[in-house]
């Protein structure tokens, strides 16, 4: 009954079924709440969470003084811990009450300056008790390392002025850069990492959800049996939540450079270059995943584990990949996530280091290529 | 388009079989062979797992043929299913609506996708808004439709360009007999007026009658096929009807005539029982009940081919044919038992729109209380109030004694409630949902071990105990959840559409059980959308925007859907004329 119609007639309408399907599913995500929040609310919620709530930074730290040297070194010591930003002292009268602050986490160390301590500054080898709260490890090391520094300056300086020992001038004092974050601010990673996050739970989760829903309420039935094809199922789905994606990551940029102001020394082409890739990667797995799992709750169980949690964990976000152990390292050259932060952090903290991006760049556009092979493979218009 | 001549449909031969996770197959078509005549109405009918879905999916080409050939409209379908999506129109049993879109968002994507020009549009959306009557609510979300409304969108999409074919699957499960009855004429209209080719399947026999051509499954196999004339045939002849003994009501007298092997099926007709019986002569019944002959109906015919199928194949249990103890001598007639559930001016309010507007009823122990009505009539709204899992805005309610509007705790203690989706865990076995449900009311020790015991004896449980509820089939299912529902021993039952998609077997099986229960003592409150179902009742009510319209006993409500044209009325026709009546008039708020 229909004429063959010519080649650029069946593009045109190709063209305009695929419209349709983008259309359809801007409507609902923007209709249907829970699309909505995990679209929108929840990034804007992480990179609060992110950039407010969580630093791994010590600052204005409680901890407790107890002096009981009345002498001006010691007074100077506990001057120093005081005018220190990375900690908020308060003065205790006893040993007993130093127990008593520890233990109800009221501080979270106490210095002991010992009564002999500026008679034998003076001879050159005192020495002063630092009790550190050890429940949460990485606050006491950076403590300790504080603290340590801190008695490390008070005796440059007694040394500056002439006083003390002469004798003991030799002492010698580490004085660490650090480069990349000059400012040491844990913000200046987390920020980044974000970004990552974000897009896998756009780019996964909300793509697989989105099919296994289309399963579940049968709607993908009554798809099929129209003029539709698989790619063009494919393509409808895709588009959108790439784009919604595209939208998160400039949230997140314009959150690191204007509410945090992380620095950002590469080129924004690069940045979307990158971020474009390990998108579709995210995208074709979500694809993959719903294709196989045709209900929501076990899409969106197995994403989270397959891909959210992975980016979290085994990207080089939160720990640093070179100091997990060797096997742990090796799993996470699988998490295509891993690729990524790598590109991000170089892009952020040190500029368009290429000989960095473009490896990372290329293991991206491998996998992309294959996930979103494999994704349309898996796609048939049948059931059961 | 001009009619090509030659069948649409030709299937020689059809065989799919699937393959369980637990590694047991399925024969979902054996050596299956039927055509669809250009221009005509095809239905396919048979119990439930029959394979009318499968056929529909296959002609559709959303499944893979393992054996046999199957063309439609002249395609293999096997070897290129979209050349065939693209010119026929399919409507699965889940609808395929985009909740999230609007009315004309819906239309507008199917149109887009079958690509059609914008001039047809103008000219096909406002034939197909008259045809479905949707045009007031274009936009509505699809999500906030009644039933009926979105199966006429659903079919609406269908429409959106003449399609070649039109394959409607269960197109009126879960749809008031209005809405019913709105979408045959449709249908009606499309295949009379375009030429258009339909093949749907339904539980509802009364549709089958409607059609040209009917195809019977069973299991997988075609019992019958023909017009339904052919099938209608089969019982001439053999079909009765014959009034209860005095002092039994037709449904109580029903298990009485099912003990006699001869009689094949037995079902309450407007107070009288319809009889259809096999061949052999008939013997003086119980109480030498006087046979007057009927005409037979194509669920007559039905309802032999089954009995004819099951006892050459075996497998499926016959309906309902249970012996029962005869009924306990010291019932009183219902008139004199004690009211269990006392409604009086009932009111539910959400926001200014009133749900149920001052409705009044009793029901008394032991009797099965039917509420009817269209969607939306405020029959949900009812039931969930007297559950106690809504609260009234007005009016006394009082349930096995207790005020729902203070004691609602103590009454739960005695009320057992099916929904209409079952909810039962999948992932758990029969046996482990019973215990779970047994612990859920409190049930422990001896007294657990018991109902446990006694729900897979009454509910025939025992060869799936160890399945697990999310594979069983239909009939199991529903019977799970009746006897998880009847654990604690509740005094009130409530059934909201409990058999709704159900076939006519499982649905013979299940009032059986059903009047079991009230002969217990038991009392039963149902919703259906099943009209003849309806008939079981002692009473019924019959409910439309909020408001009791008609209340009585089944023949007295079909008494009023007499008129000079239809002087032996169905239940659905009184049904229809007791709404429409009420719906033209202004509202009688004081029934006489």
């Amino acid at each position: 009954m229909n004429a063959p119609r010519p080649q650029s007639g069946r593009l045109v309408a190709k063209l305009r079924r695929i419209r349709a399907l983008i259309g359809k599913e801007g409507r609902q995500v923007m209709r249907d709440p829970s699309s909505f929040a995990i679209g929108v609310i929840l990034p804007l919620m992480l990179i609060l969470l992110f950039g407010y709530g969580m630093s791994l930074d010590v600052r204005h730290t409680p901890i407790g003084v107890l002096r009981q040297d009345p002498a001006r070194d010691a007074r100077e010591i506990e001057a120093s811990f005081r005018l220190s930003p990375y900690f908020r002292t308060r003065s205790i009268g006893s040993m007993a009450e130093a127990q008593e602050l520890m233990q109800s986490h009221a501080v979270n160390g106490v210095v002991l300056i010992p009564p002999d301590f500026s008679r034998r500054a003076a001879q050159g080898d005192a020495s002063l008790q630092i009790l550190v709260d050890g429940v949460d490890g990485n606050t006491a090391r950076i403590i300790e390392a504080y603290a340590g520094a801190a008695v490390a300056q008070a005796g440059v300086r007694r040394a500056a002025e002439g006083q003390g020992a002469a004798a003991s001038g030799g002492q010698a004092v580490v004085v660490s850069q650090l480069w990349f974050n000059s400012a040491n601010d844990s913000r200046y990673f987390l920020v980044p990492g974000l970004i990552v996050l974000i897009i896998t739970l756009i780019g996964a989760f909300m793509t697989s959800m989105v099919v296994a829903r289309e399963w579940e309420r049968g709607t993908f039935e009554a798809l099929f049996v129209t003029p539709v094809r698989v790619d063009e199922i494919l393509i409808g789905k895709v588009t959108p939540y790439f784009l919604l994606g595209l939208g998160g990551l400039l949230l997140c940029v314009a959150a690191a450079r204007f509410l945090f102001h992380v620095p950002f020394r590469g080129s924004i082409p690069a940045l979307m270059g990158a971020s474009m890739l390990y998108l579709l990667v995210s995208v074709a797995g979500g694809l993959l995943i719903s294709s196989g799992l045709k209900s929501q709750f076990l899409a969106s169980q197995v994403t989270l584990v397959v891909t959210f949690m992975p980016a979290l964990m085994l990207s080089g976000f939160i720990y640093d990949l070179r100091s997990v152990p060797a096997p742990v390292r090796l799993i996470s050259y699988l998490v295509p996530a891993r690729y990524y932060v790598t590109m991000l952090q170089t892009l952020f903290l040190a500029g368009d280091v290429w000989s960095v991006i473009l490896p990372n760049a290329a293991v991206l556009a491998v996998v992309a290529t294959v996930l979103l092979a494999l994704a349309r493979r898996a796609t048939r218009k049948t059931l059961g | 388009m001009a009619a090509a001549a030659g069948p649409v449909i030709r299937g020689r031969g059809l065989g799919k079989t699937f393959h369980r996770k637990t590694g047991e197959t399925v024969q979902a078509l054996d050596e299956v062979s039927f055509e669809v005549a250009a221009g005509s109405l095809t239905a396919l009918v048979g119990p439930d797992g029959g394979g009318k879905t499968t056929l529909i999916r296959l002609v559709a080409g959303l499944m893979g043929l393992d054996r046999g050939e199957l063309t439609v409209l002249g395609v293999d379908v096997g070897a290129d299913p979209q050349a065939v999506q693209d010119r026929i129109g399919y409507m699965p049993q889940k609808f395929g609506l985009y909740e999230d879109l609007t009315v004309q968002e819906n239309l507008d994507l199917y149109a887009d996708l079958h690509g059609v020009p914008a001039a047809d549009r103008r000219r096909q959306y406002p034939q197909l808004m008259e045809m479905t009557a949707l045009e007031p609510f274009t936009r509505r979300l699809a999500g906030q439709l009644s039933g009926g409304m979105k199966q006429k969108l659903g079919l609406a999409c269908t429409l959106v360009r003449a399609p070649a074919l039109l394959l409607l699957d269960e197109p009126t499960v879960g749809v008031d007999p209005l809405s019913r009855r709105e979408l045959w004429d449709i249908i009606d209209a499309l295949v009379r007026d375009q030429g258009l080719p339909v093949l749907l399947s339904t539980a509802y026999l009364d549709e089958a009658e409607r059609c040209e051509h009917v195809v019977v499954l069973r299991q997988g196999k075609v019992l019958a096929q023909g017009p339904p004339a052919q099938v209608r045939a089969l019982a001439a002849g053999r079909t009765f009807l014959t009034t209860p003994p005095a002092g039994q009501s037709a449904r109580e007298a029903l298990a009485g005539f099912l003990d006699d092997p001869a009689v094949i099926d037995a079902s309450p007709d407007g107070g009288r029982i319809r009889i259809v019986r096999d061949g052999s002569p008939a013997p003086p019944s119980p109480g030498a009940a006087v046979l007057e002959p009927a005409t037979a109906r194509f669920e007559d015919g039905f309802m032999m081919l089954l009995q004819a199928a099951a006892q050459r194949g075996g497998g499926v249990p016959t309906p309902a044919a249970e012996p029962s103890p005869p009924p306990p001598a010291a019932t009183a007639s219902p008139e004199r038992r004690e009211p269990v559930v006392e409604v009086r001016d009932l009111v539910r309010r959400f926001g200014a729109f009133v749900a149920v507007d001052q409705i009044s009823f009793d029901v008394r122990r032991g009797e099965i209380f039917g509420l009817l009505g269209p969607n939306g009539a405020g029959k949900t709204t009812t039931f969930r109030m007297l559950c106690g899992l809504l609260s009234a805005s007005g009016g006394t309610l009082r349930v096995a004694g207790a005020d729902l509007r203070r004691g609602a705790a103590s009454a739960r203690q005695k009320i057992g409630y099916v929904a209409q989706k079952f909810s039962l865990y999948g992932q758990l076995s029969v046996e482990e949902n019973l215990d779970f449900f047994a612990s859920a009311y409190g049930l422990h020790g001896e007294r657990r071990r018991e109902r446990i015991a006694w729900a897979m004896t009454q509910f025939e449980l025992g060869p799936v105990a160890h399945q697990l509820g999310g594979q069983l089939a239909g009939g199991y299912t529903q019977r799970l959840a009746m006897a998880a529902a009847l654990l604690h021993q509740p005094q009130i039952l409530f059934l909201d559409e409990a058999t709704s998609g159900a076939d006519p077997l499982a649905r013979r099986e299940f009032w059986g059980r059903i009047t079991d229960l009230a002969r217990q003592g038991v009392t039963i409150i149902v919703t259906t959308h099943f009209m003849a179902e309806a008939e079981y009742c002692d009473r019924i009510a019959i409910l439309d925007s909020g408001r009791v319209l008609a209340e009585g006993a089944p023949a007295e409500i079909r008494a009023l859907g007499r008129t000079a044209a239809n002087p032996e009325p169905t239940m659905e026709d009184a049904f229809i004329a007791v709404i429409e009546q009420a719906r033209a008039g202004p509202a009688p708020r004081q029934a006489a």
